[in-house]
């Protein structure tokens, strides 16, 4: 494919500890994101994420190596609890970061206000497919970047790319876990904490594995059954929307709303540059040191190696997938479930 | 020629013997002395890395059982940074601990030393994990946030004999994981 652009896509890539944004910069990264120890972004898992000293060692880290930073704010602050949303904008514009990603307009709007030069990203958590909410994010807030979701074809990023007034980000591997239509609200159900609102999907706490004497293991979120892998079956992560639950039209428990499977757009990322996407997004920052240099390094190979015209092979990602098995998504087709 | 080149010339032209070389390697060595090493390697640990403690959010006082599927002995650890624990025990039914990782020596291994990912270990079964889930992960996200390798703090006791034994181990241990 020959490809023409304007400027070479950024690789955007994951980071739960200041060891792992080094690893990453190291690894060839353009922009590395992270988030506080709070339920102001979307991983608040437990012993990840970064203080304030952290974060700013590890912004200077990011900027002697000519790398950026971006600051994940990218949940829903509940009604009462929004000064510790404004306290991380101010935070990460304080210590340097070289853009906020949000996804709450109350968020936006304040640091817009606050922080005219404060760069601002959509993040996918805001749920903007199509040229109407973008434009509307990008009048109101001064949005420079929209990271889609995951529910369109390539054909239509082309399409939307050409009508926006803003860059394009996009998921190119990890987790497929899509956030929409209410699936993080199941979270919620059993558990009592939101994805969206306190950033944590199937808190650990409430997370428990039994493994048999046949080593079937039984997965379980606050004693739902969220799924029984036999010995041979390989297990994903304890995700409520990738359950296989028994249904009234099934005879068997089948996976009602998504398979534990992850995103892998190597295949594609010729058409991806080719349509215009000005950077690409390595999901994970839950992972480890050695997810991060395997997958960061590989990625800054394949982008560079197609830009020169080149092509790749990533068939070695796939042992870093979830349950060992990888999509194109609705990348590819809309048959996507 | 000594005997760590020797056990690497026979692991490269027999890599099904390598378990077994493994186990023969870690029977002769007395519980007492693998104790003395992991005793050391985690004060050194505690002291330097104090920050790794505020990742453990509250689990450091937690007994963590470590299974070594194919060796004899298994490990407690209960990382509390005041009163550190990390010792050799052999096998017994009915320990009782908070949390469980389980795995085989060199799965293991390849975790501590920072070359295989967690969560792709526990996708294929090479990795299973029971008990308080929360605080494995908060050790898990702990031991991650090292830079460098805790496996390389505890060959470093032996000096170049131990660190000789960790790049044999660390060339076996890439095969084991291309090879499942």
């Amino acid at each position: 494919m020959n490809i023409n652009i304007q400027h070479k896509p950024e690789l955007v890539c994951p980071a739960g500890t200041p060891a792992s944004l080094r690893t990453a910069v190291d690894s060839g990264a353009d922009t590395v994101y992270c988030g506080f120890q709070n339920a102001t972004n979307a991983r608040n898992f437990p012993g990840l994420n970064f203080t304030t000293a952290e974060l700013e060692e590890s912004i200077a880290y990011a900027h002697d190596h000519k790398a950026h930073v971006l600051v994940a704010l990218n949940t829903f602050p509940p009604a009462g609890q929004f000064p510790l949303w404004k306290d991380a904008v101010d935070l990460a514009y304080k210590l340097g970061a070289n853009a906020i990603i949000v996804a709450d307009m109350g968020v936006a709007l304040y640091a817009k206000n606050k922080y005219p030069d404060l760069r601002l990203h959509l993040s996918v958590q805001a749920g903007a497919p199509s040229v109407e909410a973008i434009k509307f994010y990008c009048e109101e807030f001064d949005v420079k970047r929209v990271v889609l979701p995951r529910i369109l074809t390539i054909a239509e990023i082309k399409s939307l790319k050409q009508e926006i007034p803003c860059e394009i980000e996009c998921f190119i591997f990890g987790n497929h876990g899509l956030m929409a239509e209410g699936r993080c609200s199941l979270t919620n159900y059993a558990t009592g904490l939101s994805t969206n609102m306190d950033g944590v999907c199937s808190p650990a706490n409430f997370v428990s594995y039994q493994v048999d004497v046949n080593r079937n293991l039984n997965t379980e979120l606050n004693r739902f059954t969220i799924d029984s892998f036999s010995c041979s079956q390989n297990p994903g992560y304890p995700t409520i929307c990738k359950g296989r639950y028994t249904v009234a039209h099934r005879d068997d428990p089948y996976y009602a709303f998504e398979e534990p499977l992850s995103l892998n757009l190597a295949d594609l990322l010729p058409e991806l540059i080719a349509a215009g996407v000005n950077a690409f997004k390595i999901e994970g920052r839950q992972r480890s040191k050695a997810y991060i240099q395997n997958v960061v390094s590989s990625w800054r190979n394949a982008i560079d190696t197609v830009l020169e015209g080149g092509t790749v092979n990533m068939d070695h990602l796939l042992s870093l997938t979830e349950g060992h098995k990888q999509t194109l998504g609705a990348y590819e087709t809309k048959r996507w479930k | 020629m000594n005997m760590l080149s020797i056990l690497a010339k026979r692991l490269r032209k027999n890599p099904a013997c390598k378990e077994e070389l493994l186990r023969l390697l870690a029977r002769p060595i007395p519980l007492p002395l693998i104790n003395y090493v992991l005793n050391r390697t985690i004060v050194k640990i505690i002291r330097n890395y104090p920050s790794l403690f505020n990742r453990l959010s509250g689990h450091h006082h937690k007994t963590f059982l470590i299974e070594i599927t194919n060796l004899s002995f298994d490990l407690i650890l209960r990382p509390d940074p005041a009163s550190p624990h990390l010792n050799a025990i052999r096998k017994k039914a009915g320990f009782y601990a908070d949390a469980t990782i389980s795995g085989s020596f060199l799965t293991l291994i390849g975790m501590i030393d920072g070359r295989f990912d967690g969560d792709a270990l526990f996708f294929t079964r090479d990795l299973q994990i029971s008990g308080d889930t929360e605080a494995i992960v908060c050790l898990r996200n702990a031991l991650d946030d090292i830079d460098g390798s805790v496996a390389s703090e505890a060959a470093s006791y032996f000096g170049p004999i131990g660190v000789q034994f960790l790049t044999i181990l660390r060339k076996v241990a890439n095969e084991h994981q291309y090879s499942t």
